[in-house]
């Protein structure tokens, strides 16, 4: 079972996010279920939505305690609620930012982690430019798709269709800004791999 | 061919192609996507011929089901939490009438304090109201269950409850397989009333009953619970004859074979129940879980049978009976009569609260062990409940309970983080 937890505001379309990546898990043949972390759900509030992929039926319904990827769409959540309750060093972070771990004062919090797990992409730009819009979830997942692996830019193209399938400008952008978001990580990734050879 | 759904958008699409003709709803918080979804299938002419019918409130919601019914037109709407109770008095009269209303309860907490999050405090209140209670674990049991739930209340001419939790299966999006409209009509034939208001043959329902004859009528609401016993277990022997799907029943056992405890729960926590079962069963506990599907009519014998060899049972209720404990509990021990087993009960979930593996976990432990008090409280911070009642033995003008306890809670919250 991989666990996802994404951490965002309301109106930045955290519950979609969610949605969407089961949808692509869906799509891929495997099980998945997404859920919100069911507040009186408001813009600007801090919103969680959770997302489990696995083989088979999935039964538990506690929400994500210690997710195997956390996915931080607003970097202002940071200092206001603890989005990293429950990561492990081995987990995946991914958060929406033009800054680095260390300039976003988290170099130390994150010392043990697998360095290559953790990386920042500045989603909200590329969304604005591709979407017209900085609405960053669709491209936060596909930045996800490059860093863990765990489901295909293919895949999520298809879930950003279909979730937006009355609205098809809406659904190119998206699936646009997935694309250049899953390059940027993809190249983040192999110059750290350059950095710091095996 | 399997789709990934929201829950409420299945529930809605399968209480489409049940066909129903009236679908009335107030559209106001607490209601779900689930009418919202059957009104645009109205709207845009998929589900036809039927009437949608936005009403003032939850008495009018049931109202209106009430008399569509009455008419012989089969019925639907869908509420949770105060909505229920605002419907309280027609629920009466429609079970009391004999009048196959299918409704999805989506679970809620009931205040205050205000809360909107899920527990099955509303359902439980109308536990004596004679409906039918179905409770579904899962989503695709959701959609199926509201199937077989037209078919359970037409026969028997009597209304029935889909119970599924609010939020936690509603809104939560999975993998579910949508039944084709000709295998549902092969199903679920048409609705054939036992009575029906008709402007040509003016005729009255609803007849005042005085003491020569109150106790026979009512009666008959209780012969039916009995009839639906047997067909309960029967429709959905029929419906996994025609969909390939183990879903509803009575009981749903898992594991308890040779359990030596079993813990017997409702609705959706069964799935995180399982898979801590699952867990402790490596570790050699002899653990099961008995699901109660029908919870009105309570299954008193499958209930016994299931339960008769285990040596102690265990039931976690997410509601409460203020003044005494569980709810669901005071039937477990009915159906225990005279058969003598530790009995314990936990109240968990209340108000939206995760119910986690590692807190049922240690839960069961305690209960294998026989170290629970007879009446526990799951995750329970007793220190903010003993600091509100000290501040009430110290004054008589201690305050408001709930605005005292969040300043208390909020204090703990506002730590370094």
């Amino acid at each position: 079972m991989f666990e996802v937890r994404i951490h965002g505001r309301g109106g930045q379309g955290v519950v979609t996010a969610a949605e969407m990546l089961a949808l692509a898990a869906f799509d891929e043949g495997r099980y998945a279920q997404a859920f919100p972390s069911f507040g009186s759900e408001r813009m600007g509030a801090p919103v969680v939505a959770f997302c489990r992929i696995d083989e088979h039926e999935i039964r538990t319904r506690e929400p994500v305690m210690e997710p195997d990827a956390l996915i931080v769409q607003d970097p202002t959540l940071l200092h206001q609620v603890d989005v990293f309750g429950g990561c492990r060093p081995e987990g995946y972070i991914l958060i929406n930012t033009a800054k680095s771990f260390d300039e976003l004062g988290l170099g130390g919090f994150v010392k043990g982690f697998r360095r290559e797990r953790l990386l920042t992409v500045p989603a909200s730009e590329l969304a604005r430019e591709h979407t017209g819009r900085a609405v960053a979830n669709a491209a936060l997942l596909g930045g996800f798709a490059a860093l863990t692996g765990a489901i295909s830019l293919d895949a999520v193209a298809r879930a950003v269709r279909e979730r937006f399938a009355t609205a098809e400008a809406v659904a190119e952008g998206n699936v646009a800004a997935a694309g250049a978001a899953h390059q940027w990580v993809a190249a983040e990734l192999q110059e750290l791999t350059r950095a710091t050879p095996a | 061919m399997p789709r990934q759904l929201e829950g409420s958008r299945a529930v809605a699409e399968a209480v489409a192609l049940c066909r129903p003709e009236v679908i009335c709803a107030y559209p106001i918080s607490p209601q779900t996507h689930i009418v919202e979804n059957l009104s645009q299938l109205v709207k845009s002419g998929e589900l036809a011929p039927c009437e949608f019918v936005n009403v003032e409130s939850e008495l009018a919601a049931m109202s209106v089901a009430i008399g569509a019914s009455a008419t012989g037109a089969r019925a639907y709407t869908a509420t949770a939490s105060q909505g229920l109770l605002y419907m309280t008095e027609a629920l009466y009269n429609a079970s009391g009438l004999g009048l196959p209303i299918v409704m999805t309860v989506a679970n809620r907490a009931i205040g205050a304090p205000i809360n909107i999050w899920n527990d099955h405090s509303d359902s439980m209140s109308q536990r004596d109201s004679g409906w039918i209670q179905l409770y579904a674990e899962t989503n695709q049991e959701a959609l199926d269950l509201h199937i077989q739930a037209f078919r359970l209340a037409e026969e028997l001419s009597t209304p029935v409850m889909v119970c599924m939790d609010g939020f936690i299966l509603t809104h939560a999006v999975e993998r579910v397989e949508m039944p084709t409209q000709e295998r549902v009509d092969a199903f679920l034939p048409a609705f054939q009333p036992r009575q029906a208001l008709d402007p040509d043959e003016p005729i009255s329902i609803g007849a005042m009953v005085g003491p020569e004859a109150f106790m026979e009528v009512k009666y008959l609401a209780h012969a039916k619970h009995m009839q639906a016993l047997e067909l309960i277990p029967q429709i959905a022997a029929d419906f996994e004859g025609a969909f390939a799907r183990d879903s509803g029943g009575l009981i749903r056992p898992y594991r308890t074979d040779d359990a030596d405890t079993i813990v017997v729960a409702l609705g959706s926590v069964l799935g995180t129940i399982k898979d801590t079962v699952d867990e402790l069963r490596e570790e050699g506990v002899r653990i099961g879980v008995l699901g109660i599907g029908s919870f009105r009519p309570f299954p008193l014998e499958a209930v016994r049978r299931e339960l008769e060899r285990a040596q102690r049972v265990l039931v976690l209720e997410k509601a409460l009976a203020v003044g005494v404990g569980g709810i669901v509990s005071m039937d477990v021990r009915m159906a225990l009569t005279g058969i003598h087993l530790h009995g314990y009960t936990a109240i968990a979930g209340l108000g939206g609260r995760p119910i986690t593996k590692a807190s049922l976990r240690g839960l069961f432990l305690d209960a294998a062990a026989d170290r629970l008090e007879p009446l526990t409280f799951l995750d329970m911070d007793w220190d903010v409940v003993n600091r509100e009642l000290e501040r009430m033995r110290a004054s008589r003008a201690s305050g408001a309970h709930a605005e005292n306890i969040l300043r208390d809670v909020g204090a703990v919250a506002a730590g370094p983080v």
